[in-house]
């Protein structure tokens, strides 16, 4: 474990930032932002125009700038006025996540500054997604932002939320409570795209609850720069039926310290699970933990850890299936290594150089199609892959 | 078109082939019989330019230009193309990029292509993720027919085939090889001959290909060497009679 030390693991230093002051003003419309926000916000997954977005929600620094719902069906609030309208949502607000697990929530408890409230109706079927955006503009920022998504009986809703800096912020910290509660036969899909920068520390904290026969799928896409990361998302699948997806693309350039894992619970019987975490170090460290836990049957869960070490760097995969009752089926792959050389001479006996055949290899390798994303945050992704590319080789 | 001048390989420092002299000239389909572990393939890596396949001695001519130590993509851009026997799986990358990939800057109508190996259903599945013995020589085929090599190194295109697959194969082997068999208007099919000539060297064990294409010379590969150049329907015959010891007996 020493050397795991060593190897960049990064504290954060809570003084360092400043959690007041930083409200921003309101807009009505996210056209009004400045170009080079707007560039941010679009690479992390935006949709500006709102036109194929159910609801948006921005959160800059300490608060709301801008929140609304465009479709029936679907609320859309600043965690602050759902607490008030709610009477506190004492069901809801700090229940699956345990406010005194560390030092980061216990932060993210004493102050917050906002966060999203979503919420659909009982079998209201969300066409198109609702969007969120996490920003964070100007030095030793510290964020702390509670958010909650609340998935009715039979409904179904897609969020994608982007966490970004704009481009001249240097240091800041994120922290963020997320907690999600899908019910009976309601299906939520989550994808986040985070966009951080060199100096940018982010503790997030979430779990998902999952009642009968629902469906939680996380997407996440990290391909940026970030000081230190360090996030375990769980969920729980405690009704019959219940499943649960994780998929994850993370990309660590050197200076970039990444603990990412995953871990699901199967509580009920009939509950499946799955992770799959694609990885990719060009002189980072990356710890890629993903447990499974079988406490029902018949249940089944399958994780899988790709790692591939293009020149330099640390990939600790640590793929963990735990049961606890007979009967359950719990699988893993993980494999860390380099491409495969029988691959690239593939490429290259039909034409493309080295270099070209690295390039698709690791493309194919970072492939989001799995994850059935709106084209337009596709395209974007795709576009990050493109720059992240050129530092790769 | 292609010329293999005393060409001496080890592969892990064993060498597999002693001496080999080959010449295929334009057009020219060229078959390869041999044992197992004889060096056929050896001979096809070799010839395609790959990591582990040491040229100890002699060249490799192509249009001219000797290639022996070029990169394997250097020779693809000159025209030598190779369907492989066991080719690996890229995750990630579709059927369909992979066949325009090949083509490189050349128009491709890769539904087009599909339709005529049967292939369509398979276009957006990761490249030989889960192909069956059939579908891997398909999926080589397709990735030929747009990438449109004048040189085709084929690993025993029947191997692994069911016999219905093996008409589909062997039609479309032939047209990579001959070119559309049909007159066009304003062209002769003597005239589209000559413009489309592509060389084949197939490595075959059953010889079912060649019920499919039209073979102008055979040889065996024997320990390296390579021994009675000859009519290949000859040489099946007299394989599947006599077996190979015929050729230790020529060679001693």
């Amino acid at each position: 474990m020493s050397q795991l030390k060593e190897s960049g693991k990064k504290r954060v230093d809570l003084g360092k930032y400043s959690f007041d002051n930083g409200e921003q003003p309101g807009i009505k419309d996210l056209r009004q932002l400045s170009e080079e926000d707007r560039r941010q916000l679009t690479m992390a997954g935006m949709d500006i125009s709102e036109t194929q977005r159910s609801g948006s929600y921005l959160h800059v620094n300490h608060s709301k700038v801008h929140c609304k719902a465009t479709q029936k069906g679907v609320e859309v609030l600043d965690i602050k006025e759902a607490l008030d309208k709610y009477d506190g949502l004492p069901e809801y607000y700090w229940q699956a996540v345990d406010k005194d697990k560390d030092e980061f929530t216990r932060a993210a408890a004493e102050k917050i500054h906002g966060g999203y409230f979503i919420r659909t109706s009982k079998g209201a079927k969300i066409k198109h997604p609702v969007q969120s955006c996490l920003f964070i503009k100007g030095e030793n920022v510290g964020q702390n932002v509670h958010n909650i998504i609340i998935v009715e009986e039979d409904s179904e809703l897609h969020v994608i939320t982007g966490c970004t800096t704009s481009s001249n912020v240097v240091s800041a910290l994120h922290l963020g409570i997320s907690e999600f509660y899908i019910k009976k036969g309601g299906s939520l899909t989550f994808t986040m795209v985070h966009n951080w920068g060199r100096e940018i520390m982010v503790r997030p904290r979430t779990v998902c609850i999952v009642e009968e026969d629902g469906v939680f799928v996380n997407n996440y896409v990290m391909m940026m720069p970030v000081s230190s990361l360090q996030s375990y998302p769980a969920v729980f699948l405690n009704g019959r039926g219940a499943t649960g997806r994780f998929h994850s693309i993370l990309v660590a350039p050197e200076g970039s310290h990444i603990d990412s894992g995953n871990k699901i619970v199967l509580n009920a019987p009939d509950t499946r699970g799955e992770i799959i975490a694609r990885t990719i170090t060009t002189g980072g460290t990356i710890i890629a933990p993903a447990l499974i836990e079988g406490n029902a049957v018949p249940a089944k869960g399958h994780l899988e850890c790709k790692g591939l070490i293009l020149s330099k760097g640390i990939i600790h995969a640590i793929p963990e299936l735990k049961g606890t009752v007979s009967g359950v089926e719990l699988s893993h792959e993980a494999a860390v290594g380099k491409i495969a050389q029988q691959e690239i001479e593939y490429l290259m006996a039909r034409g493309l150089d080295e270099e070209q055949a690295t390039s698709t290899i690791v493309r194919g390798f970072m492939n989001v199609d799995i994850m059935g994303l709106p084209p337009e945050l596709k395209a974007s992704i795709d576009k990050t892959i493109e720059e992240t590319e050129k530092d790769m080789f | 078109m292609l010329t293999i001048e005393d060409l001496y390989v080890k592969v892990g420092g064993k060498e597999i082939l002693k001496g080999i002299n080959l010449h295929i000239d334009e057009g020219e389909n060229y078959i390869l019989f041999g044992p197992n572990g004889s060096g056929k393939t050896t001979l096809l890596m070799t010839l395609m330019g790959f990591d582990g396949y040491d040229v100890v001695q002699g060249r490799i001519i192509f249009k001219g230009e000797d290639i022996t130590h070029i990169p394997p993509f250097e020779r693809a851009r000159l025209g030598i193309g190779m369907s492989f026997q066991r080719p690996p799986t890229i995750q990630g990358l579709k059927t369909r990029d992979m066949v325009r990939l090949c083509a490189g800057d050349k128009e491709v109508d890769v539904d087009q292509l599909a339709q005529e190996v049967n292939f369509t259903g398979l276009l957006e599945r990761d490249i030989n993720a889960g192909f069956s013995g059939g579908e891997i020589k398909r999926s080589e085929l397709l990735q030929l027919m747009a990438q449109r090599p004048s040189l085709v190194l084929f690993d025993e295109p029947e191997s692994g085939v069911d016999l219905e697959n093996m008409s589909l194969i062997g039609r479309i082997t032939r047209s990579i090889l001959d070119g559309p068999l049909e007159p066009r208007n304003g062209v002769s099919m003597k005239e589209l001959k000559s413009i489309h000539q592509i060389s084949g060297l197939i490595i075959t064990h059953t010889g079912y290909i060649l019920d499919y294409i039209n073979a102008d010379r055979g040889t065996v590969l024997y320990e390296g060497v390579l021994c009675c150049i000859a009519r290949p329907r000859d040489i099946l015959e007299h394989i599947s009679k006599y077996g190979y010891k015929e050729c230790v007996r020529c060679l001693s």
